[in-house]
């Protein structure tokens, strides 16, 4: 899977975790963690159910509809808040998107 | 003098492995001494350091040097570092990493390579890395790298002599299939100070490298992540060095020497302890060189009085060590330290293209 170029602009991307970009729990801290290249960031609950989400790969909808489910919420609502998130995590190659 | 807090649990360790290294890089940040080889702590102990970082709250392990591959155990120690479960990144020139070593790095579960650059092509990279055949063994070793999937940083070194190289340096990174690249002016300790009047950019070169930047940012959005750190000589307020002194981060020094930063040893009046003689946790906590500037009350004013204290937190000690002869002074570089005036010589004073010193090279 070669990452999304700059200017491509997907409407329905592929998600996925990509290789040195990992969950850790963060035991001293008592925190679920994202570790990447020179990043540390500590997850709420929003964070940490999307990137769960993720495994090997999984389309921007298929998420959508997992999370409305599971949190019982308008998809709508979810859909905005998902894709803000998960579009700063791209930028920094966090995540990465895919057309196929 | 009342107790502090315990201090909150640090983030990153950097482990200096050796100071050894083929290349010799007049902005080296390694003590202009440089302990010998047989100082060097030992696997077993690097592993129990490694485990006691971890139980501390450290989540980022950095294998740096001097060159980390001229360590024979190199394998072993990422082994043992994934096993405290930290995530672990390989900070390298490069060269010593055959194709058998990548391999038994990626099986003993390295988590990411950051690869330094000296210049972008190989008459300019090998004279600052002071080793010829350096920049043609370093573009093998990348493309070795980037063939296994390891998720690979490019740091680029930059100053006087290769800033104009900007936005060649940056698509050279891209090419190679850098997921980041870090365009890291020189800072100025250990060798860098030594060789400053070499190394120090003019202000047009800073300006027009910020353009540059900001322009590949837009340009690589999506596929490249650009961290930019800018010569700080040049701006108002100094950075905020190491997230506050003992606040987020520690070094370990080849021979197990335990410092906040990997410039502290520059300022006699701290003592520092060792892992071969005190438990990490305890060093972190109570170490009288970690003690001695974290939170405000070793401040001078006008920094004490300042709405920025707790952004920039007075910024970096070393740095006012070494321009100003007093760590405890507000760092030179902050436009109302009483010491500014001696950052505005040196860039009011930089040598012409022509008349530029020749390097003092590490070795
Ligand atoms: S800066 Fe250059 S000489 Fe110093 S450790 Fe890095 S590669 Fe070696
Ligand atoms: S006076 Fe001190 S705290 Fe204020 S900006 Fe300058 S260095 Fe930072």
């Amino acid at each position: 899977m070669t990452p999304a170029r700059a200017d491509a602009v997907f409407a329905d991307p592929l998600i996925r975790m990509p290789r040195g970009v990992r969950l850790h729990q963060d035991r001293v801290r008592g925190l679920p963690a994202l570790l990447g290249p020179e990043r540390a960031l500590m997850l709420d609950e929003i964070g940490l159910a999307i990137l769960s989400e993720l495994g090997e790969g999984v389309r921007l909808s298929v998420l959508i509809d997992r999370l409305a489910a599971r949190y019982d919420a308008p998809r709508d609502e979810i859909a905005g808040d998902v894709r803000a998130f998960l579009d700063v995590m791209q930028v920094q190659r966090l995540v990465d998107y895919a057309d196929a | 003098m009342r107790d502090l807090p315990p201090p909150p649990a640090p983030i990153a360790l950097l482990a200096e492995l050796t100071y050894r290294c083929p290349l010799a890089c007049p902005y080296c940040s390694n003590p202009l001494e440089l302990s010998a080889r047989d100082a060097e702590l030992d696997t077993a102990t690097w592993a129990r350091v490694f485990g006691e970082a971890a139980e501390l709250g450290v989540l980022q392990l950095h294998l740096s040097g001097g060159e980390p591959a001229s360590r024979r155990d190199l394998v072993e120690l990422v082994a043992a570092a994934r096993q405290a479960d930290l995530y672990v990144n390989l900070i390298t020139s490069g060269i010593g990493l055959t194709e058998t070593r990548l391999d038994a790095l990626e099986a003993a579960g390295l988590d990411h390579v950051q690869l330094s650059l000296q210049g972008v092509r190989a008459g300019i990279a090998d004279r600052i890395g002071g080793y010829r055949g350096g920049f043609d063994r370093k573009l093998a070793v990348a493309r070795a790298i980037t063939d296994r999937g390891f998720p690979l940083t490019l740091n680029a070194v930059m100053h006087r002599q290769n800033l104009d190289d900007l936005a060649e340096t940056i698509s050279f990174a891209a090419d190679l299939g850098a997921r980041r690249i870090e365009v890291a002016c020189v800072q100025f300790y250990g060798w860098a100070q030594r060789n400053r009047a070499a190394l120090l950019p003019t202000r047009a070169q800073v300006e027009a490298a910020k353009r540059t930047v900001a322009e590949a940012v837009r340009t690589y959005r999506g596929r490249m992540a650009i961290d930019f750190v800018p010569p700080d000589y040049y701006a108002d307020y100094p950075k905020a060095c190491m997230g506050g002194w003992g606040s987020t981060g520690l070094n370990v020094a080849p021979e197990g020497t335990v410092l906040p930063c990997h410039a502290a040893a520059t300022i006699p009046e701290l003592s520092f302890q060792r892992v071969t003689e005190v438990p990490l946790a305890e060093i972190w906590a109570k170490g009288p060189a970690f003690q001695k500037f974290r939170g405000h009350d070793w401040m001078p004013d006008p920094c004490l009085s300042c709405a920025r204290r707790d952004i920039d937190h007075g910024g970096c000690r070393c740095q006012a060590m070494a321009l100003a002869g007093d760590p405890h002074a507000t760092d030179p570089v902050c436009r109302h330290a009483p010491h500014r005036a001696l950052v505005d010589s040196l860039l009011a004073n930089l040598p012409a293209d022509d008349v530029l010193p020749k390097f003092v090279y590490r070795r």
